[in-house]
């Protein structure tokens, strides 16, 4: 399977399909998918290195609020309110996973550490409520029909536009997948995640291999964060921060399969039905019944199927085609 | 080549290391040996950087070396192996070589570190087959690898630790030759840090003893052997015996 040509080829025929027309609702949960399928690309980044985040939902959190408030109250448009708000996702990055780096908290302790991170950002939302709105929500200011154009306010009432963006983004998000999956940094973060002291001694500097690797997932998951008030023109701590949100990103992933380009999606595909499914026959009689699914699918799959379900069926189809080549040579000899 | 001066490592209120100096020349192969916890590994550690040395100085190639982390002090020419192999197993043998070819060196390309993994592996003896795994390596087979990891790193000295250990006789001969080879073949000044005092004998110019983190000897292999504290230090082991008589 050529990593560039599926994700283009997959690409094109989404947008063949958007312009043909798909109707509203299976358009707005395409969108959704996609958004959150770049979002989980990038948690499985670090996830797949052992470098794994229970906390990400501190960045998704920071780059939504980000670009909403600067947008509200400084009227700053996200064109230049997103590469604020992934600075700022850097920077925060750097600040928990330095001091995690330099003084080797890893495994459970670093899980631990980046879990703590991500209620510090939902506190943090609900404390400063007066201007975040707390965990009722905030709304983006919608552009003023005459003044403002779409473009400036990255606001789009139409979804066709919409669902162009999430595919581009999407689409970025695998090729940026790919990057690192074909990059000597894949091999010396593998070495990293297995040995760290190894891993020095071939001369790799650990601390700055980490550091650059989260840096870069917690960017992209900011970057779906905006995307997601973006779109949404909502965002409330619980959806985009929190041990919640968090935990649907590792479960996601784990579930698609953290070391294949499409398991990410594969996984927004299954969180997202799952969700749509528990509102649509569930509704609200059991509010954090997804998350307590989550977390039982979580340790399942952890035990019984550690490369997620597209991993292995992708692991299947190689043994198998294995097998045939295997036998057509022998028959052929 | 090496110079080291006045090194102390104390850990809360024990010290490992006590007072100890000695240099390295160009070119040659220095046996560090001693009981256990006589402090060897504990130098050996603070050479790589493992560990920060409490006080004294370590010059290599007149550059201070003290403290640097130990990717640093790879890229200034100083390659380790470790006593217990420390493979990578996500990665074949070729990419394990690879990775310290590529990393271990300052400014090369890919293809640059390809070549020095391929020839680390054919100096130590190991497939440079890209499909060879490292599951199928046994302890020698390991041993091996993790010198071509150092070896694919381009050191102009070698840390070799207790390199021996697990081996049965032949395996060890074999072993000992390839560090004289190393030596002979690439130029490479060579630190051995080992137990086993026989096979050492053979292969090293020099021989330090350590002992309670002192320097206690100092010399040629049969110098050292025929040393009265050595032998005291020694007493009661028969590995003193057959390495002293082979030597002198």
């Amino acid at each position: 399977m050529n990593s560039v040509t599926l994700p283009v080829a997959f690409a094109a025929l989404l947008v063949v399909a958007a312009i043909v027309g798909i109707p509203s609702y299976p358009l707005h949960i395409m969108i959704v998918i996609l958004i959150w399928a770049f979002t989980y690309t990038g948690w499985s980044l670090m996830g797949r290195f052992g470098l794994v985040s229970l906390g990400h939902g501190a960045f998704m959190g920071l780059g939504a609020y980000a670009t909403a408030l600067l947008w509200n109250y400084a009227g700053m448009t996200p064109w230049l309110g997103i590469p604020i708000a992934l600075a700022l996702a850097a920077l925060l990055a750097v600040i928990v996973g330095y001091p995690c780096f330099k003084f080797r908290i890893t495994g459970h302790y670093f899980a631990l550490v980046t879990l703590a991170l991500t209620e510090v950002v939902r506190q943090t939302v609900i404390a400063t409520r007066d201007h975040t709105g707390g965990s009722l929500g905030f709304t983006p200011t919608p552009r003023g029909n005459d003044d403002t154009p779409s473009i400036v306010a990255l606001q789009f009432q139409d979804k066709e536009t919409w669902f162009l963006i999430a595919v581009a983004v999407w689409l970025v998000g695998l090729l940026i997948w790919r990057a690192v999956d074909r990059s000597m940094v894949r091999h010396a973060l593998d070495a990293v995640s297995e040995d760290e002291d190894s891993a020095a001694a071939a001369g790799i500097n650990v601390t700055w291999e980490k550091l650059k690797i989260t840096v870069l997932s917690a960017v992209m998951t900011a970057f779906g964060g905006a995307m997601y008030v973006q779109y949404q023109l909502f965002v409330a701590p619980d959806t985009v921060s929190g041990i919640g949100i968090s935990l649907q990103i590792v479960f996601a992933v784990v579930a698609g399969g953290v070391f294949t380009q499409f398991g990410p999606t594969f996984g927004a595909i299954i969180t997202l039905l799952l969700a749509e499914l528990l509102r649509i026959y569930i509704g609200t009689d059991a509010v954090g019944l997804d998350n307590a699914i989550y977390g039982v699918a979580l340790v399942l799959f952890i035990v019984f199927l550690p490369k997620g379900i597209l991993g292995s069926i992708e692991d299947a189809v190689r043994r198998r085609l294995d097998r045939q080549v295997r036998s057509s040579a022998t028959s052929g000899a | 080549m090496l110079a080291v001066e006045h090194l102390f490592k104390r850990f809360g209120g024990f010290t490992a290391v006590s007072d100890v100096s000695f240099h390295v020349e160009q070119g040659e192969i220095l046996g560090l040996i001693g009981p256990n916890g006589s402090g060897k590994s504990t130098i050996f550690n603070m050479l790589a950087g493992a560990f920060a040395p409490t006080a004294g100085s370590i010059r290599f190639e007149g550059r201070e070396l003290a403290g640097l982390m130990p990717h640093r002090i790879v890229h200034m020419g100083i390659g380790r192996t470790f006593q217990i192999p420390r493979p990578f197993r996500r990665l074949s043998i070729l990419e394990n070589a690879a990775l310290a070819g590529y990393y271990g060196q300052e400014h090369v390309t890919r293809t640059e570190a390809w070549e020095a993994a391929e020839e680390a592996l054919e100096m130590v003896g190991l497939p440079t087959d890209p499909r060879a795994e490292t599951s199928s390596l046994g302890a020698a087979g390991l041993k091996k690898l993790e010198l071509a990891k150092a070896l694919a790193t381009k050191p102009r000295l070698l840390l070799a630790d207790e390199s021996l250990g697990g081996l049965d006789d032949s395996e060890m001969d074999q072993a000992a030759d390839m560090l004289g080879k190393i030596r002979a073949e690439k130029g490479i000044t060579v630190i051995w840090v080992e137990h086993i005092m026989g096979v050492l004998m053979r292969v090293v110019d020099r021989v330090m003893v350590l002992d309670h983190g002192e320097k206690i000897s100092e010399g040629s292999p049969s110098e050292v052997a025929n040393d009265p504290r050595v032998i005291e230090v020694y007493l009661g082991t028969d590995t003193i015996d057959t390495g002293a008589a082979a030597d002198a």
